[in-house]
């Protein structure tokens, strides 16, 4: 059994974003790039899986859709103990085009369980999970929040309105997983960034022009007025305001 | 031509979410001269459907023997696919939650149709199609061009205004006809019903660290129950365990827009606003003056978490009498 894990390649979560001048990109300048906060817990988990399947699960492998610029990414994804890579040398264009190519790396290759995260903490799409499974037409399981193996069946956890079900499906599938999946992203350990040196990338040049939206251009939301302070001994008057200034009482 | 609204029902009530939904796509279709079509799946009372006639949908849509128990996302897929291409709809509406999230990516695949998610605003232009989204956590606000013929949008919730638009449709009720079966089996489900959905609320009271323990929430659950409001709470304070998972809204939890946001002990940290940045008024109480969550509320109390919101529950408790 393998497992894909897809990973996208984002601004530190910390980040200030500011615009670029025609506010038709952000100024990236200085900016630190990180694996997506929920791709980083999905390998995480990933690699949990297979440590504990005795042997049943060979391989974890990270795919990314991307320029060389993102390989320091890949790298830190090998460093915490993915076995291998592969790269779709493309320039991301939109979530359509990014799912068409990783369904292809797929297509070719054969996974039994896809990992995406829920979103991606830049374009925030919600979108490249759902988008691989209906190009490879097969199941997707969405909001996922735990996968574990029992008697040898993959139970994967999701939440629904009010509360969380169990549900088992047949691989192939795409989980696309959210917060829960695993406790805390792991962390490279130092023999983990040594050996991630000579594991392998693998590059593949991109299947096709597919996209199907673009953005033209980018603007920051309204500041927000000045806070206004009440007094700790006089919380009546918080209510007052959020009653008659607010209304939303 | 038409405009296609997928909407959903909890526990026999459409969410407050399919109204918005509705609303949402009276408005484009009068910007498009066209006319919406509301789907619903699984059951739902009539008098229950002639409600989505009543913030304008014109033809209401009901596939009675749809979910048949489970939500799969083929299935689904396969019934809203089959219901746009019959309606010839140009534009297909969900909303930004857990079902949209699911579905709208398989849509576009299946329909070759472009799709904008987390849309707060009506399209900016239609020719060509441009829509406002959610960029970059909140932090930016990105024009999206749609360049298909069929576009697919999930609005964010809580970013478009209810509104009556009566037209008096009846629902229809027709069957599922496709093939495609459900590969998902349900093993367990533990759902807790008569609850106020988080993302549903129009007010949410949100505990953080300054709360102190798990112990200290009775008087924060209380000004919850005394407003309506659901509860929701920091990340460190799901990492403790003091709260359920499902309450921690941030960047990696849950993505809310209420009404009134109700910061109790929170410093704001980035990752926190990420989740609650778009709604319409923030208040924060918190002990540091320069916590940055005041960078971003409108109103604000410098105080200690655990004597202020008593009080506010005296004060709330003196309005409503």
């Amino acid at each position: 059994m393998k497992i894909l894990v897809c990973i996208s390649n984002v601004p530190d979560t910390t980040t200030k974003i500011k615009l670029a001048e025609g506010n038709s990109s952000i100024d990236t300048a200085g900016i630190q790039w990180v694996i997506n906060p929920w791709d980083e817990l999905s390998l995480t988990r990933a690699l949990e899986l297979k440590e504990a399947s005795g042997g049943v699960i060979k391989s974890v492998t990270v795919a990314h859709a991307g320029p060389v610029s993102s390989e320091p990414t890949i790298r830190k994804a090998l460093a915490i103990g993915a076995d291998d890579a592969v790269r779709v040398n493309s320039v991301a264009k939109d979530s359509f085009s990014v799912a068409f190519e990783l369904s292809e790396v797929i297509k070719n290759d054969g996974y039994d369980i896809i990992m995406c995260g829920i979103e991606s903490s830049d374009f925030n799409g919600s979108a490249v999970g759902g988008m691989i499974s209906e190009f490879l037409g097969i199941p997707s399981v969405s909001s996922v929040s735990g996968i574990s193996f029992e008697n040898g069946a993959i139970l994967i956890t999701r939440e629904i309105d009010g509360g969380k079900e169990t549900v088992k499906v047949p691989s192939p599938f795409v989980a696309v997983v959210q917060k829960g999946i695993a406790k805390e992203p792991r962390i490279a350990s130092m023999r983990g960034i040594m050996s991630a040196r000579t594991k392998q990338i693998r590059v593949v040049e991109p299947a096709g022009d597919v996209r199907l939206t673009e953005v033209v251009s980018y603007e920051k939301p309204a500041p927000r007025a000045a806070c206004r302070f009440v007094d700790p001994e006089n919380p009546a008057l918080l209510i007052e305001l959020l009653q008659n200034e607010a209304r939303v009482l | 031509m038409s405009i296609l609204v997928y909407t959903e029902n909890w526990e026999g009530k459409f969410k407050k979410l399919s109204f918005e939904l509705v609303s949402y796509a009276s408005a484009l279709a009068e910007m498009m001269n066209t006319s919406v079509t509301a789907l619903s799946i699984g059951s739902a009372g009539t008098e229950e459907m002639r409600k989505l006639g009543t913030y304008g949908a014109s033809k209401i849509i009901n596939i009675a023997d749809g979910g048949v128990g489970v939500f799969d996302t083929r299935v689904y897929t396969d019934i809203i696919a089959d219901v746009a291409l019959k309606e010839g709809a140009t534009v297909l509406i969900l909303s930004n939650n857990i079902s949209g999230k699911a579905l709208a990516p398989r849509l576009s695949v299946r329909l070759k149709a472009g799709l904008g998610s987390g849309v707060s605003r009506l399209p900016l232009s239609l020719d060509p199609f441009i829509v406002y989204k959610r960029a970059y956590s909140g932090n930016a606000y990105a024009h999206l061009i749609i360049r298909t013929d069929v576009r697919i949008l999930t609005l964010a919730q809580n970013s478009f205004v209810m509104k009556e638009n009566p037209t008096g449709a009846e629902p229809e009720v027709l069957k599922y006809e496709g093939a495609v079966k459900p590969m998902t089996e349900v093993a367990e489900r533990s759902v807790q019903t008569g609850r106020m959905l988080l993302t549903d609320a129009g007010i949410v009271v949100s505990g953080g660290r300054g709360m102190k323990s798990a112990e200290n929430w009775g008087p924060l659950e209380e000004l919850a129950s005394l407003l309506g409001a659901a509860t929701a709470c920091s990340r460190p304070v799901s990492d403790e365990g003091w709260r359920p998972h499902e309450e921690h809204t941030g960047q990696t939890g849950k993505i809310i827009a209420p009404d009134l946001y109700l910061a109790v002990g929170i410093s704001g940290a980035t990752q926190h606003l990420a989740g609650v940045s778009s709604s319409k008024y923030i208040v924060a109480i918190n002990n540091d003056k320069d916590a940055p969550i005041f960078e971003s509320a409108q109103y604000g109390i410098v105080g200690d978490a655990l004597k202020v919101v008593p009080k506010l529950v005296e004060a709330v408790k003196a309005l409503k009498k």
